[in-house]
């Protein structure tokens, strides 16, 4: 037999590693609790649009409940306990992720849509390392630059977004903790269910009771988590448009605020750069997690001397990109999170075409139940596009050329956000000229959307403040104190 | 792929006329599936221009598109075409000072039936031998369809002058080879002395007279995927029908990031020439579970059109026998033990 097409055969990772309960109730006060309110909404599969669990929707009251029961925890036996013994909890945190993990990340991926191969490889390990990290922090606080005796805040509110349900919690409540502060975790509507799992190893670690709790719903529960007056810290990762919102109901009430919102990042591709592995961060950099990523390279600048020979080379890579069930081991591209993201992405697509950009996708076959967007990339793109402007949160690159490094820089930093952005360059000089002019909270040279725990991560204008990760991440929930 | 027509272009210009590339025309054998030689004359420096001008390999980058590559997971029918594809891709190889007319027989008949329970498998590619052994085996293999590979050119180290190389090639020729598996001057190329490097390659191909001529790189001197990547178009250039990783005899010899930074190149010059090179990966590969990995990268990289004998070798001794009993798994689901295979 000529074997001129080899089709991998299904690789499936087993769904039976995880055992869904039919109903999942609060976490609060280190029990699981039914909603005094709300009732109970349903968390779906994006790939199949089956539905995997009822979750609780917590009312004003049950983030009442939640608040309080941080409080006590704060004012009690958290609040008091020294550095080396929160460590211990917080590494047994790590550790027991580290033990589910195979759980965790087929979790992931049927709540969320996201390949298992990412998953597996990147949400859940990094999620043990943040924790890992800032357990090692829990006793060494006094080094963190802010004073000889820095104090936690007290209850920090969180509310992490979809894309990256278990990693974004594991950013927030990890600091949190090590820094002696207590919880209340509000994830994205959804994608609840890893939340309710890391609920489920906090019992495991015998963490004392409303150190962490989680109040699941929709946006109205995490405007009752960020506005109740019992909270002393609200972290908010998600859209600008919310963030702006949290902003201004919290402008006054002196409670601390860190934001982490949208980018529009650059992906800058110099004519020296290493071709094949720029393409390669390309296509990490728009197509990683479907472009649901906040520091997406979702615009490439590339040098017009080598553009066409970029396009040729992305394009090649792009058809041999896998989309389907993000269960199957060897898929690259899963589902779109919701209907209405999809909904997002097509109208802003569709913008794209009618503002007369040129777009283009591999022929790629698109499941028939589920919501799914193909691999999409505009040429001809101009700085004036809604598609150059506006964040995607989608597999859609757009395209620009440029001439020189300081047209490069201008473009990149033509835009409201600056969270991050990339440059493929041979020349190390060039790659910190570049670095030091571009408005982005992250920069990465010829590699990208690369995360460690010891980074901080975080953004300029409208894409928020504060910083996540290494030693500036504990600025967030600690107070600089002297004696 | 502008940047390498332009740079071809820039070569001929400076240089190289199209009646000087024509001096190192051979007059193609029958079976002749080459392509032209695109280099024939031009200065070191134009040639080195060309070369550095290719662009760069960004190591932590190739290396995690490897990493990643290899975490593919290939099961059931994908498994099996792989296994049955990697056994007709293997050139059995014995390069040994131990070598002796038994050994020789013995190889050549796994060669043509490596199992001899199951004749639905394919025999291999080639066998893989010193020069002196090629008439023996040429008479073992008969019309079985198994090519004759000879090293020659003072293998491993090609450290000998040039009519000693090429006095090799044609002894190996005469003898009956069907394919020539030279090695390049590595001391040569690191000091920059690409002329050298080609103008040898060319002869040898010349020597050749038509047969499939295999460029051994030895990546594991060259260090750095830039030098692979610089290596692999010199040798393509110079009129390879199939660049190699190594000769097995220097550590490391091939590995997964080498392999795919090799198969960039042979697409790229495909692309911007419209000839198919192949590339050989060879020593190190001993599992099915490697070979499975490297027809991965193949088909990944360079495309389906790399993933068959013409196109793609793996240079092994022991992997044929990991190949046919995994291959027996796949079909009896049973796990075969290693005495229901010979050793040879």
């Amino acid at each position: 037999m000529e074997l001129t097409a080899w089709t991998y055969s299904p690789a499936p990772e087993s769904r039976q590693v995880v055992s869904l309960r039919p109903s999942y109730g609060l976490f609060v006060d280190g029990e699981f609790v039914a909603p005094r309110g709300g009732g109970f909404f349903p968390t779906v599969n994006p790939a199949t649009e089956e539905t995997l669990a009822e979750v609780a929707l917590a009312g004003p009251e049950d983030v009442d409940r939640a608040v309080g029961a941080a409080r006590r925890a704060y004012e009690g036996r958290w609040g008091r306990m020294r550095g080396t013994e929160r460590a211990k909890y917080v590494y047994r945190l790590a550790r027991l992720i580290q033990e589910r993990a195979r759980e965790l990340a087929v979790l992931e991926t049927l709540d969320n849509g996201k390949p298992i191969r990412e998953a597996r490889d990147i949400d859940v390990p990094l999620a043990a390392a943040h924790f890992f990290y800032y357990a090692g922090w829990a006793d060494k606080l006094e080094y963190a630059g802010l004073g000889p005796s820095p104090r936690p805040l007290g209850v920090a509110g969180q509310v992490v977004p979809w894309n990256f349900p278990l990693l974004m919690a594991a950013w927030k409540l990890a600091p949190a903790l090590a820094a002696g502060n207590t919880c209340v975790l509000k994830p994205a509507e959804t994608t609840p269910l890893s939340a309710l799992v890391l609920a489920e190893i906090c019992q495991q670690a015998e963490l004392p009771p409303g150190v962490v709790n989680v109040v699941t719903g929709p946006g109205s529960t995490g405007a009752a988590v960020v506005s109740h007056p019992g909270v002393d810290k609200v972290a908010f990762t998600g859209s600008t448009e919310v963030g702006k919102g949290i902003q201004r109901a919290l402008a006054g009430t002196g409670k601390r605020l860190t934001l982490e919102l949208g980018g529009k990042a650059a992906n800058i591709v110099f004519d020296d750069a290493p071709l094949d592995q720029a393409v390669e961060g390309i296509v990490d950099g728009i197509f990683f997690n479907q472009g649901h990523v906040c520091c997406a390279g979702s615009r490439l600048l590339v040098q017009e001397a080598v553009a066409e020979a970029v396009l040729d080379r992305l394009k090649q890579r792009v058809e041999t990109l896998r989309l389907g069930d993000p269960l199957d081991k060897n898929t690259d591209i899963g589902a779109i999170n919701s209907a209405a993201q999809l909904a997002k992405i097509e109208e802003l697509a569709a913008s794209g075409e009618a503002e007369g950009a040129e777009r283009w996708s591999p022929p790629c076959a698109v499941p028939e139940r589920g919501y799914w967007f193909p691999p999409t990339i505009f040429t001809g793109v101009s700085q004036s596009h809604r598609i150059a402007r506006e964040e995607i949160f989608g597999p859609v690159l757009s395209v620009l050329t440029f001439r020189t490094p300081a047209e490069a820089v201008a473009k990149a930093n033509n835009t409201p956000y600056g969270l991050s952005a990339g440059v493929w360059t041979e020349k190390g000089s060039r790659a910190q000229w570049v670095a030091r002019h571009l408005r982005a909270g992250v920069v990465w040279a010829n590699t990208f959307n690369r995360f460690d725990p010891a980074s901080p991560f975080g953004g300029y204008q409208e894409s928020g403040f504060g910083r996540e990760g290494g030693r500036h991440g504990l600025e967030a929930y600690l107070e600089a104190g002297d004696a | 792929m502008r940047w390498v027509v332009q740079g071809l272009r820039g070569e001929m210009g400076s240089g190289a006329s199209p009646a000087s590339v024509a001096t190192h025309a051979v007059a193609p054998a029958a079976t002749d599936r080459r392509g032209p030689v695109l280099v024939g004359g031009g200065s070191e420096e134009s040639l080195r221009r060309f070369l550095h001008g290719l662009p760069g390999v960004d190591q932590v980058g190739a290396e995690a598109r490897a990493a990643r590559l290899a975490a593919r997971s290939i099961k059931r029918e994908a498994k099996l075409a792989a296994l049955d594809l990697a056994v007709r891709c293997v050139d059995l190889t014995t390069l040994e000072g131990a070598d002796t007319p038994g050994k020789v027989r013995a190889l050549c008949a796994k060669a043509r039936r490596p199992d001899p329970s199951d004749p639905a498998v394919s025999p291999v590619a080639a066998v893989c031998i010193y020069p002196d052994l090629v008439g023996l085996a040429r008479q073992q293999v008969g019309s079985s369809g198994v090519a004759v590979a000879s090293v020659a050119t003072a293998f491993p180290s090609g450290r000998a002058s040039l009519r000693v190389k090429l006095a090799d090639v044609e002894e190996a020729v005469a003898a009956g080879a069907d394919e020539v598996d030279m090695v390049i001057d590595r001391a040569a190329f690191l000091a920059g002395r690409y002329g050298k490097v080609r103008d040898e390659v060319v002869a040898v191909r010349e020597a050749c007279r038509g047969r499939v001529l295999k460029v051994i790189l030895e990546t594991g001197e060259l260090s750095t995927y830039d030098n692979v990547r610089r290596a692999s178009w010199l040798a393509m250039l110079a009129g390879a029908d199939f660049v190699k990783t190594s000769t097995g005899k220097v550590a490391p010899a091939a590995t997964l990031p080498v392999a795919l930074v090799m198969l960039q190149a042979a697409r790229d010059f495909a692309s911007a020439t419209g000839h198919q090179v192949g590339v050989k990966v060879a020593g190190g590969v001993r599992t099915a579970k490697d070979a499975i990995r490297y027809l991965v990268v193949v088909n990944e990289v360079a495309g389906p059109a790399w993933l068959s004998p013409g196109a793609f070798r793996i240079g092994a001794s022991s992997l044929l026998n990991d190949l046919l009993m995994q291959r027996a798994t796949q079909l009896g689901g049973a796990y075969a033990g290693p005495d229901d295979f010979t050793l040879d």
